[in-house]
C-alpha cells in the first residue's frame, strides 16, 4: 500500500461520518500509517513491510519442515535417497554403459555433486510453484506479505540440501579426492541455487494461481531442465562455440561451480558470472511480476 | 480527533463468470479472439458490485458494529479492510497496526501441536517471536488448553481449536482489531469470555469492528453500527437505532427477491411478497441449530385458486437437497380453495435436526388442476446454520447423512450384569 497521498475530498467521507467527535480540517489520508488505494500506480516495493514480517519467514520455512517430516514414515531418510537413486541410475546407464565422460572425476561423485544442487533446485520450485495454491485458505483470510510464502517452502528445501551435501563427505574419503581452498567458494553456489529457486519458483507460484495448469506444466519442466543443466554430463561435452547457450540456462553456473568447489576442479569465470547475472535478472523480474498481482490472489485462489 | 480509519467512496467489483481464466488455454483461446470481441459490445462480462460507494471514519477507542444480511458486503469491507483485497474504487487510510480475525483459526494446522500453532499463527497475524513467548502463558491460560499443548491440533474438539485461535488473536494487540462473527462459534461460558476480552481491549483503547449476525452481542459491545445492504451503507448511528432500523426493515432485506414486481403472467392468481427465516421472534440468517426456527412466506392471492400447493426444498450449500416440506402437510383436501387475501404461512423446522452449515431455501407453488408451474424462486432464502454448543451432541455434525437430527434414544435394563 502507498505511503501518503495528499488530495482528498473531505466533505463527503466528514458527512457520512456521525462521530461529532472528528473533526473534518484534519485529512485522515494525509499521513495514514496502511493506505489502500483502488490504484496503486507506484510499484514500490514495500521492503520496509517485507522487513517487519521478517520472523514470517523463518515460521513458515520452519512448518514446512515440520509437516514434511511429521507426515512422512521415512522423514530426513528420503533427503538422502533421492540423490543417491538418481546417481545409482546415472552410474549404471550413463557413466558404465554410455562412458559419459566425466571431467576425470569418478562419475558417481561426478553426479551426486551435480544432484545435490539440482535436487535441492527441482523440489524447491516444485513445492513453492504450489505453495500459493496449497496456502489458499491462508491468503484468503489473513493479510502479510505472500512472497514469504513460495520463499518460505524454497526455505525448507536448505535443510535437505545441506543433509544431502553431507553425504559428500564420505564419498570424497572414499575416491580419495582431496579438498581444496574452493570448497569455500560452495556456500555462495547454494545462495546461487537458492535464489534461483525463489526466483522461478515465486513466478510460477503466482502463474498457478491464475493457470492451474501450471500445476501439470511444472514436472514437465524439470524434467526438461534436468537434461538442459549438466547433471549428468560435463559442461565440457559441449563444444566451445556453443557454450554460451549452456550459459544462459543459470542452472550451468549453478551446478559447475558447485561441483568444482567441492571437487577442486577448475572454475569456469565466465559460465559462473553469465549464471549469476541471468539469475539476478530472473530474480527481479519474479519479484516485480508477483507483487503486481500479488494483491488479486485472494481474488482468484 | 483525527479517525484511525477512514474510508472514502469504497467499491469492490467481482467478475461474475466469464472472463477469470482457468486454463491457459482459455487465456490463449481468448487472446485469439479479442480482437473480435471489441466489436461485440454486448458480451461484456456480468460484474457484481459487492461493495458500493462506502464512506465512514472511526475515532481511535471506538467499537464499531457492522450488521447487514448474507451477501450485504460486510465481508468484502472486512477483507479489503484487512488488506487481502484490493478495492475496485476509493481508499482508506489506516492509522495503526490491524489485526482481523476474519475467520478465527486460519493457519491452523491439524498436524501440528497447539503449542507450535500458536507461534505460527502468532506470526500470521503479525506478531513478533519475542511477542509470542511474552504473551504465550497468557494465551494459553485463557484458551483453557494448557494440558493440550503438546496434542496436534487434530485431536482438538473445535471448541478447543476455536479458543486456542481466539486466544492468540485476541493477545495480538493491534491498534485496529477487526472480528468477524467468532462470537456464534464456542460454547457460551467461552463467548462470555470472550466479550469480556473484547471489553478489555476496548478499554485499552484499542478500536474495533465488530462484524456479526447477533444483534444482541452487537448491542452489548458497540457504540455505534453501520447496516450494509447490497453493497451500501443504508444505515449508521447509535447502535439501537440501527439494529432497530434493521428489524423494522428486516422484511424486505431479508428478501433478496421482491416478487410483487414480477411481470410473470402466471403468477397474477398468487404473488409472493416474501421469504424470511425466524427465530426467538427475530428475523435473522443465523440460526442456532438447537432450537426450532420458523420460515415465513409472505403473500397475496388475488384470485381464488383451487388445488395450489406451497412447497419448500432445502439444499445445502453443495446443491444437495436436504429435505422437501409443502403445506399439503396440514391440508385434508388436495383440492381446497385459497380465498383471496394477503396471507404469511409459517412453517417451524424443529431445533436438533439440520448440520451446521449453508442452507439455501428455494420456494415454489404449484397449482393440481394446472400443470403450468405458478411460480418458483430457487434459492429465494439464504441461511446459516450454527451449533452454539461444544459438548457431546455437538459431534453429530460430522456424522453422515444429509441430517443429523437430535433423537431420543431409550436404553433399557433387561437383565442384570455381573
Amino acid at each position: 500500500m502507498k505511503t501518503t497521498e495528499s488530495h482528498t475530498n473531505l466533505t463527503a467521507s466528514a458527512s457520512a461520518s456521525p462521530n461529532p467527535e472528528i473533526s473534518p480540517n484534519s485529512d485522515p489520508f494525509a499521513d495514514a500509517k496502511i493506505l489502500i488505494d483502488s490504484h496503486d500506480s507506484a510499484l514500490g516495493l514495500h521492503i520496509r513491510e517485507l522487513w517487519s514480517f521478517r520472523e514470517l519467514l523463518l515460521f513458515l520455512t520452519w512448518r514446512d519442515i515440520k509437516l514434511r517430516y511429521k507426515q512422512t514414515a521415512l522423514g530426513a531418510t528420503w533427503v538422502i535417497i533421492q540423490p543417491l537413486f538418481a546417481m545409482l541410475l546415472f552410474t549404471l546407464f550413463f557413466g558404465k554403459l554410455a562412458r559419459m565422460p566425466s571431467d576425470n572425476v569418478p562419475y558417481p561423485l561426478f553426479a551426486y555433486a551435480g544432484l545435490v544442487p539440482w535436487t535441492f533446485f527441482s523440489n524447491a520450485i516444485t513445492n513453492s510453484g504450489h505453495s500459493l495454491v496449497g496456502n489458499a485458505n491462508l491468503i484468503s483470510k489473513v493479510y502479510f506479505p505472500r512472497i514469504y510464502i513460495p520463499a518460505g517452502a524454497v526455505g525448507a528445501g536448505i535443510l535437505d540440501f545441506a543433509i544431502a551435501a553431507l553425504l559428500l563427505v564420505p564419498m570424497l574419503f572414499y575416491y580419495k579426492v582431496a579438498l581444496t581452498w574452493q570448497l569455500l567458494l560452495m556456500p555462495m553456489f547454494a545462495g546461487l541455487a537458492t535464489a534461483l529457486a525463489l526466483a522461478v519458483g515465486m513466478w510460477l507460484a503466482a502463474l498457478n494461481v491464475k493457470y492451474r495448469d501450471i500445476r501439470y506444466a511444472i514436472p514437465f519442466l524439470v524434467q526438461l531442465w534436468l537434461f538442459a543443466s549438466p547433471v549428468i554430463y560435463p559442461a565440457s561435452l559441449v563444444p566451445a562455440k556453443w557454450k554460451w547457450v549452456l550459459a544462459i540456462n543459470p542452472m550451468t553456473g549453478v551446478i559447475e561451480g558447485f561441483r568444482s568447489s567441492v571437487l577442486g576442479t577448475p572454475l569456469d569465470a565466465a559460465t559462473i558470472l553469465t549464471s549469476v547475472v541471468v539469475t539476478l535478472i530472473i530474480l527481479i523480474f519474479s519479484f516485480v511480476a508477483f507483487r503486481r498481482v500479488e494483491d488479486s490472489f485472494a481474488d482468484v485462489v | 480527533m483525527k479517525p484511525i480509519i477512514a474510508v472514502e467512496g469504497l467499491g469492490k467489483r467481482y467478475r461474475l463468470g466469464g472472463q477469470t481464466h482457468n486454463s491457459l488455454r482459455d487465456a490463449v483461446a481468448s487472446i485469439v479472439r479479442a480482437p473480435l470481441k471489441r466489436f461485440r459490445s454486448s458480451s461484456s462480462p456480468k460484474t457484481l458490485w459487492a461493495l458500493k460507494d462506502v464512506s465512514f471514519e472511526v475515532a481511535p477507542g471506538e467499537v464499531v458494529g457492522i450488521i447487514g444480511r448474507n451477501g450485504a458486503g460486510k465481508s468484502t469491507l472486512l477483507k479489503i479492510l484487512s488488506q487481502i483485497t484490493r478495492p475496485t474504487t476509493g481508499r482508506v487510510a489506516l492509522n495503526g497496526r490491524v489485526g482481523s480475525l476474519l475467520e478465527v483459526g486460519t493457519g491452523f494446522h491439524s498436524e501440528l501441536t497447539g503449542r507450535e500453532n500458536v507461534f505460527l499463527n502468532g506470526a500470521i497475524l503479525g506478531m513478533t517471536r519475542a511477542e509470542i513467548q511474552r504473551k504465550f502463558d497468557e494465551i494459553v491460560s485463557f484458551a483453557e488448553t494448557e494440558q493440550f499443548l503438546d496434542t496436534p491440533v487434530k485431536h482438538y474438539s473445535s471448541g478447543m481449536t476455536v479458543r486456542l485461535a481466539f486466544a492468540v488473536a485476541a493477545h495480538l494487540e493491534p491498534e485496529i482489531l477487526i472480528i468477524d462473527e467468532v462470537l456464534t462459534i464456542g460454547d457460551v461460558e467461552f463467548q462470555k469470555k470472550c466479550l469480556g476480552k473484547m471489553d478489555e481491549v476496548t478499554r485499552a483503547g484499542r478500536t474495533v469492528l465488530f462484524v456479526s449476525h447477533d444483534l444482541n452481542s452487537v448491542n452489548a459491545i458497540c457504540e455505534r453500527a453501520l447496516l450494509l445492504h447490497e453493497g451500501q451503507i443504508v444505515k449508521s448511528g447509535v447502535t439501537a437505532d440501527v439494529t432497530r432500523y434493521y428489524l423494522d426493515h428486516s422484511n424486505s432485506m431479508f428478501s433478496p427477491i421482491t416478487w410483487s414486481t414480477r411481470p410473470d403472467a402466471e403468477a397474477k392468481e398468487i404473488q409472493l411478497n416474501s421469504i424470511s427465516a425466524w427465530q426467538n421472534g427475530m428475523a435473522t440468517s443465523a440460526i442456532n441449530c438447537r432450537e426450532p426456527f420458523t420460515i415465513h412466506v409472505d403473500y397475496v392471492i388475488n384470485d381464488p385458486v383451487r388445488g395450489s400447493r406451497f412447497y419448500l426444498v432445502f439444499r445445502d450449500e453443495h446443491g444437495e437437497i436436504i429435505f422437501t416440506t409443502s403445506d399439503y402437510d396440514v391440508m385434508t383436501s388436495e383440492a381446497m380453495t385459497r380465498r383471496p387475501g394477503r396471507f404469511i404461512s409459517r412453517v417451524e423446522i424443529p431445533g436438533g435436526l439440520l448440520k451446521e452449515g449453508a442452507y439455501y431455501a428455494s420456494l415454489g407453488v404449484d397449482v393440481r388442476d394446472n400443470p403450468k408451474l405458478v411460480f418458483a424462486a430457487d434459492d429465494a432464502l439464504h441461511f446459516d446454520v450454527f451449533e452454539p454448543e461444544d459438548d457431546i451432541q455437538a459431534g453429530r455434525h460430522k456424522r453422515a447423512g444429509g441430517i443429523a437430527p437430535l433423537l431420543n434414544w431409550e436404553i433399557s435394563e433387561i437383565s442384570l450384569g455381573k
